[in-house]
């Protein structure tokens, strides 16, 4: 622009002017610019501040697959917030997470907000948080139904089962062992499943497992108070006296484990139970719906036979339907009579043998009860032991009645009361088989050899005597029927000789046929010259008339 | 020092850009090119509040460019929102060493350096000062020819954009700190033509007078 050189300075008229416009002088435009992006600026500056949520920090007991800054804190699979920060706390024992949440997202946290870290998780048959493999852990929340202004959680290593966001209703379950069960493991209602463990704990003074399981909604509503529970866990093998009995409830708890649970089908339906209400939580199935029987009458029977077979739980059976169970089997040896006894006590069930029509009727009181018994026993009711398996030669008790047993009676004084009893129906066949052997021994055996014997000789004898017969034929009677025979054979050679052609006799025959025939045509001549000359026979005959 | 010079506003003498035409200056008025029209001024009007003006937005707008995710990525993996520097610290701890600088330089030194040394331009010429008149002309020329690489990394993001685009593996976009960015660079562009450097020896005329 400037030129460095002395060139004089042009000359004015040589320069023309530059036209005149009028000034304008309005403030610069310009300015519209800095502010417009002071303006935006600011607005995402509040903006960002705005949606700023609430920084919490978060405890947990390692900081696997956290990363600050890329970790995100999920709800409902929502970001609702980022990991900023992940320190180690004071004491060197855990990490300490720093996390800055959404806007408006206070309302999730409080006293019983949980978080806990989504990894790939496989667990009660169910596989987890797949999606994390890809993509990195995140952090899983299950916020509090009432917020309050806690911003210092610890967190869980594991996620929960259940949230707090899902209905249904929580039972406590006491049981004796932890069979297949973890947390996770599905609850059946009639093979459906409707739940789910969610914790379980030993109990302080070791003696059981207090399992926590929940059950969906609407399904909750089928655990009543007389629901049952049981565990379902593989295959229940059981060899009793109804044969081999294989339990399963489905193939996924075969694999993992399961509860099941039912009320008794034989009762009335019951109220729901309420959430946290206790259950027992029985072996198997049978054990509980065993249970449900609380009424118990205990009895004593007397067996005098060997009661090898018979174990404690076998069935007491009436007509197949099982109404008690064997409680104890003893030894006793009683001084008057001078036996050894074998004292069985069984558990009825009197409800069992409560008519199904008769429901609601009223419970017989004890003293009814007993003149009941009474009368059966009356009629014939016995206790007998029966093999209930031939394979395994496990015994059940069989009460029935028993028509031509002879007479009993329940003795009361003693407690629990006896029933009488008869001998088992291996019993009686071993008594069968040996009345039999005795009517063998009894058979005059010896005598009845004897005459077998004799019998034989006669028999010997007779034989004998045709033996003699036949060889008497052979010796005298052949010989004269050849000779016989060759006579005959003589005799009619000589015929064939005879009647053969060039036979004398044949010749002879012929002669004499041929004079016979000549014979007879001299006779026919006459005969003819006869019968045209009647009257020869009166004239004789006419000579020629030449 | 330097010898002595004669500018042509001194003389009241205008040079037209369109033509190169010298003519009178007329005072308080808006001239025109005699010949062929254009706008004529002795030094570029409001030089220094427009300087100063974009300027500013500049600054502001550096903050967000800076802050706010430059480019989001979104794959079946994972889903990254990127800052430039979360990318420069991300080249560098991945090895490549020389990207990584290389997008440091365009990306955050360039600019921030442009906007300083506009800043001190601007700041010198209000203050009518002589000091190293040489050297702040040669660091306006030098800010004149950056400008157009600064937008290096605009460039980058685009790129990506364009080739990274399998629906549902893979997706880049840009983000909202890509267009702060781009606006910082455009700015600063507009900030320096914007800058008269005449500015920066006319100090010396008026104390030779």
């Amino acid at each position: 622009m400037t030129d460095q050189t002395h060139t004089p300075a042009p000359q004015d008229e040589d320069i023309p002017s530059a036209k005149a416009l009028p000034k304008r002088r309005l403030p610069s435009l310009i300015w519209l610019i800095p502010i417009v992006a002071a303006l935006a600026g600011g607005w995402i500056a509040v903006h960002a501040i705005m949606q700023r949520g609430p920084t919490i920090t978060i405890r947990f007991d390692t900081a696997e697959g956290i990363e600050a800054g890329k970790t995100k804190i999920k709800y409902k699979d929502v970001d609702i917030g980022n990991v900023t920060g992940v320190v180690l706390t004071e004491d060197r024992q855990h990490i300490k997470v720093t996390a800055q949440l959404a806007h408006a997202t206070d309302d999730l946290l409080g006293d019983k907000t949980q978080f806990w870290v989504v990894r790939p998780r496989v667990a009660g048959g169910t596989v987890s948080g797949l999606s994390t493999l890809l993509s990195g852990a995140f952090i899983g929340i299950d916020p509090a139904r009432k917020a309050t202004d806690k911003r210092d959680f610890v967190g869980l290593e594991q996620a929960p089962i259940v949230t707090t966001r899902q209905a249904g209703r929580e039972f406590v379950l006491k049981a004796q062992d932890m069979g297949s069960i973890d947390v996770g493991t599905p609850l059946f209602f009639r093979r459906v499943q409707v739940g789910e463990v969610s914790a379980y704990t030993l109990d302080k003074d070791g003696k059981g497992i207090t399992v926590k399981a929940f059950v969906h909604a609407p399904y909750d509503q089928y655990v009543t108070s007389n629901t049952r529970f049981w565990h379902a866990s593989g295959v229940d093998v059981s060899l009793d006296a109804n044969g081999l009995r294989i339990e399963t409830q489905s193939l996924a708890s075969i694999a993992i484990g399961g509860i099941a649970f039912q009320a008794p089908p034989d009762q009335p339906v019951a109220e729901p139970a309420a959430a946290d209400t206790q259950f027992t939580l029985a072996a198997d199935r049978n054990s509980a719906m065993k249970e449900a029987d609380r009424e118990r009458a205990p009895f004593v029977l007397y067996f005098r036979e060997s009661l090898r077979g018979l174990s404690v739980g076998a069935p007491v059976d009436f007509r197949g339907i099982t109404i008690g169970e064997v409680k104890a089997i003893n030894f006793e040896f009683s001084k008057e009579k001078r036996e050894i006894l074998m004292p069985v006590t069984i558990d009825l069930y009197p409800d069992r043998l409560r008519g199904r029509m008769r429901q609601d009727q009223p419970i017989h009181t004890p003293a009814e009860n007993v003149r009941i018994l009474n009368a059966m026993v009356a009629h014939g009711l016995r206790a007998q032991l029966r093999t209930g398996n031939l394979i395994t030669g496990q015994l059940y008790i069989a009460l029935d009645f028993m028509p031509g047993a002879s007479k009993a009676d329940i003795d009361w004084k003693q407690f629990p009361p006896s029933l009488p009893s008869v001998a088992g129906s291996l019993t009686q066949l071993q008594d069968t088989a040996l009345s039999i052997a005795k009517k063998l021994d009894a058979l005059p055996i010896e005598s009845i050899g004897k005459n077998a014997d004799q019998a034989m000789r006669n028999a010997n004898k007779v034989l004998d005597n045709a033996d003699q017969l036949v060889s008497r034929l052979k010796n005298e009677v052949t010989p004269e029927a050849q000779t016989t025979l060759k006579a005959a054979q003589d005799a009619i050679n000589q015929a064939k000789q005879t009647l053969s052609p060039d036979a004398p006799v044949q010749q002879n025959m012929n002669d004499t046929l041929q004079e016979v025939s000549k014979a007879a045509q001299a006779f026919r001549d006459l005969s003819d010259y006869l019968s045209r000359h009647p009257d020869a026979l009166l004239r004789g005959q006419k000579e020629d008339a030449k | 020092m330097t010898p002595r010079a004669v500018s042509a506003a001194d003389e009241g003498l205008l040079n037209c850009h369109s033509c190169g035409l010298l003519s009178k200056n007329v005072p308080n008025a808006h001239d025109r090119c005699p010949r062929c029209g254009a706008h004529l001024h002795l030094r570029k009007p409001d030089s220094l509040a427009r300087t100063w003006a974009l300027l500013i937005a500049a600054f502001l707008l550096y903050i967000p460019a800076n802050i706010l995710p430059v480019m989001h990525t979104a794959s079946i993996i994972y889903e990254e929102d990127d800052t430039i520097m979360s990318g420069v610290v991300y080249l560098w701890t991945s090895g490549s060493w020389p990207l990584a600088i290389l997008v440091f330089c365009a990306s955050v030194t360039v600019p921030l350096a442009k906007l300083i040394a506009l800043s001190v331009l601007a700041w010198t010429a209000q203050h009518k000062s002589t000091w190293r008149q040489q050297e702040r002309t040669r660091l306006y020329r030098l800010v004149e020819f950056v400008g157009r690489w600064s937008m290096l990394d605009i460039f980058v993001v685009t790129l990506m954009v364009g080739l990274v685009h399998f629906q549902s593996l893979a997706t880049i976009s840009a983000g909202p700190g890509a267009v702060a960015f781009a606006a910082v660079v455009v700015l600063t562009m507009f900030a320096a033509m914007s800058f008269d450097p005449r500015l920066i020896w006319d100090p010396e005329q008026k104390q030779d007078d």
